[in-house]
């Protein structure tokens, strides 16, 4: 019995060894917070930002931490289960849903009132994708729109006029027809699978919507089939690549290759695209062409922070400077994304002056929010099983959409 | 060997019953971490992956007790059966690779000098990181400007869109998979060939047996111990491929994607991607009874064809 206890004891040091030796760090009165995000492009501006904090906090030590994109959820995920997610992350619309009702984000709806922040300064369309009940998890950091990337180039040297405002789908489709020439390996357009960038924004030009007023899926629409087809009949007309080489190189890619002389995407590839030196003087953008009604899909990073962090108070206040004015200078000037905060965007258009960015701020006048229901991960997680068929002219636009919509709604349900 | 130490001296034994060292107690101490590392890190996350299985789990938050509704859902699912077959393909491939293992192994055994460099050659996949060798290969692979069509078209193949197409990506995954695994393989192959008695090929040679002969008659059955131990850990680790699948063909818009997941890329899509934690844990709990009926079977088979001298 008594060598018993005598081990016992030896176990309880071992352990006290153990905490204490864990938690010694972090005594002197200093706070430190984490700040998730994925993007290696934009860690300069994210850092600048987080020095122009501590600047004015020198009790607070911020560390921009860049994760990954395949590992961010899961990471930021596990993290929030285990109770060791960072103290601030970058938040995406449709993963937003998922951690706000699991009660895992920091409402800072007081802080904000406290620190007199006008939320006028963002774009409601963002907004009102955060949105739960009025109360706030974050404010936005940034925000995107679409437009049409186009190659200067190659639109002249196939004599085609570079797109503009009155631009309809009669005249993409036209475009496209001119600009491809199989012998130089040059396409009129990429067509990929893309919700955001590609077939949300056509089936809301055509008048259609993706999840209905009644909360169902409505991808079956006329409107919203007719949306789709402006894609797979690119496809059906050879007038992009197949989805087999946009699969192997990304539509991006052969945008930068200069094998594609359009590609309908978001605002967030400015930087990229102005990085890349004999690239840059051939890159236009224009608006997204209209049909019944002109439309672009708008979505936008909420600075967002963990619930169960040690520090709510300083966590709030990083939150709220990371989606300010200052901050939202610095990004602008770094030119890595178009910042949420209303009046520092001038900032960002004249980061880069050869390009006509200012299309994605006017887009924001006849911008429509990412449509989000339900458990959108997994739904959209279906969207290429569903679609793929279509795009690759093995099934008509029409019964995609319907088996599609059929898919939505059954997950929708659970 | 154990016969030839001698007994301890009677003195020592007496003294170790005499109490001076202490009670059971201590033994457990020395033990904890390693045994605090096994539960922390397999037990007890594979009891709460277990009783997840019978769960409903949001993202946050706890479950609720569903009872066998996972395992229902999971039988019904074309996806899920879907995913087997791949992985079941997978493996059959990486089997498919051990032959060339062995006469590969065999063969680095003739050479002299300079064996230790070609083992290095050999071994240098299994070291590198397997998203650094996935992204080499999505490359080779390319359907447009990849070198594998370009050597192809030299000799008048049609190019093929390999790891965009799904009739081809689980065979162009199963290629790297092998070659991945060809190192580890012929480590473990070599030390079988090393332990065969040089005699018996002297003796063999005499009495007038061919080098292909010794090589069916001596090296196949004394390698078999070493053969045996190859398949079984090949097939567990075939079964659990996810990285290449994962980094090879996740690009933005891969329509491959939905008819090349394995049963580890399932369970990630399902309990990291779709949150749903308590049908993730039913595809582990399902795979695990997969591999543990494929080694037993195996360790079954073993009699008929495993020769222990």
């Amino acid at each position: 019995m008594r060598n018993g206890k005598r081990w016992a004891a030896a176990a309880s040091l071992l352990v006290t060894l153990a905490a204490t030796g864990c938690s010694s760090a972090g005594g002197d009165g200093k706070v430190t917070l984490s700040y998730a995000t994925w993007s290696d492009d934009q860690k300069p501006a994210m850092e600048a930002i987080a020095k122009a904090f501590e600047d004015k906090h020198p009790n607070i030590d911020v560390q921009v931490q860049v994760l990954p994109w395949p590992e961010y959820w899961s990471t930021l995920q596990v993290g929030a289960a285990g109770r060791t997610a960072p103290d601030a992350f970058w938040m995406l619309a449709d993963q937003f849903p998922a951690y706000a009702t699991g009660n895992q984000l920091l409402n800072i709806t007081d802080a904000v009132k406290a620190a007199g922040v006008d939320l006028a300064a963002y774009p409601k369309a963002v907004l009102d994708l955060y949105d739960v009940d009025g109360k706030l998890f974050g404010l936005p950091k940034d925000f995107d729109t679409n437009g049409i990337w186009f190659n200067k180039a190659l639109f002249d040297k196939a004599g085609v006029a570079y797109p503009n405002d009155s631009w309809t789908w009669d005249d993409a489709r036209a475009a496209a027809r001119k600009l491809t020439n199989p012998a130089a390996g040059v396409w009129g357009i990429a067509a990929p699978i893309d919700r955001q960038g590609g077939y949300y924004n056509s089936i809301y030009q055509a008048g259609g919507t993706v999840i209905g007023a009644d909360g169902k899926a409505a991808v079956d629409s006329p409107e919203a089939i007719s949306g789709l087809q402006f894609w797979t009949q690119m496809h059906a007309d050879g007038l992009s690549p197949t989805l087999k080489q946009l699969s192997d190189t990304e539509a991006v890619q052969m945008f930068m290759d200069q094998k594609v002389a359009m590609y309908f995407s978001g605002s967030f590839w400015a930087q990229r695209l102005y990085g890349d030196q004999t690239l840059r003087p051939n890159v236009g953008v224009a608006p997204l062409p209209k049909a019944k009604q002109r439309a672009t899909m708008i979505s936008g990073i909420l600075n967002a922070g963990y619930a169960g962090t040690k520090h709510p108070k300083e966590l709030a206040e990083f939150l709220i400077f990371a989606s300010g004015k200052d901050a939202a200078v610095i990004q602008a000037k770094s030119g890595a994304v178009l910042p949420a905060y209303q009046g520092a965007q001038q900032g960002w258009l004249d980061a880069m002056p050869e390009f006509n960015l200012k299309v994605f701020v006017d887009a924001v006048d006849y911008s429509v929010p990412l449509p989000i229901a339900g458990d959108a991960a997994k739904w959209t997680g279906l969207e290429t099983q569903y679609l793929a068929p279509a795009w690759e002219g093995k099934r008509t636009a029409a019964d995609a959409a319907r088996a599609y919509n059929t898919a939505i709604n059954e997950v929708l349900a659970q | 060997m154990t016969t030839n130490i001698p007994n301890p001296p009677l003195r020592q034994r007496k003294r170790r019953r005499g109490g001076l060292l202490p009670s059971p107690g201590w033994g457990y101490l020395m033990i904890a971490p390693a045994l605090i590392g096994l539960v922390a890190l397999y037990v007890w996350p594979f009891l709460t992956t277990f009783g997840k299985s019978f769960m409903d789990v949001p993202a946050f938050g706890p479950g609720t007790f569903t009872g066998v509704d996972n395992y229902t859902e999971l039988l019904g699912d074309g996806r899920f059966w879907q995913a087997l077959r791949n992985s079941a393909l997978y493996t059959a491939i990486l089997l498919l690779g051990l032959p060339v293992a062995i006469v590969l192994a065999a063969l680095i055994e003739q050479v002299g000098r300079g064996r230790a460099f070609y083992r290095i050659l050999f071994f240098l996949p299994v070291v590198t990181l397997p998203v650094a060798i996935s992204m080499v290969w999505r490359f080779i692979y390319n359907g447009d400007f990849g070198l594998l069509n370009y050597v192809l078209s030299m000799v008048g193949v049609p190019g093929q869109y390999w790891v965009a197409d799904a009739t081809f990506t689980i065979y162009a995954v199963g290629a790297v998979g092998i070659w991945m695994n060809l190192g580890i393989n012929l480590i473990i192959l070599g030390a079988g060939l090393q332990s065969i008695p040089q005699d018996l090929y002297e003796a063999s040679s005499l009495d007038g047996a061919g080098r292909v002969r010794q090589f069916f008659r001596i090296t196949l059955p004394l390698l078999s111990p070493s053969v045996f131990l190859v398949t079984v850990l090949t097939v567990i680790s075939a079964l659990q491929m996810f990285d290449l699948i994962f980094v090879m063909l996740r690009s933005v818009n891969n329509t491959a994607l939905a008819d090349s997941k394995t049963i580890v890329y399932l369970f990630y899509e399902k309990a990291f991607v779709e949150f749903d934690q308590g049908y993730g844990a039913a595809i582990a709990i399902v795979l695990l009874m997969v591999i543990m009926a494929a080694t037993l079977v195996q360790f079954r088979l073993q009699r008929r064809w495993v020769f222990y001298d």
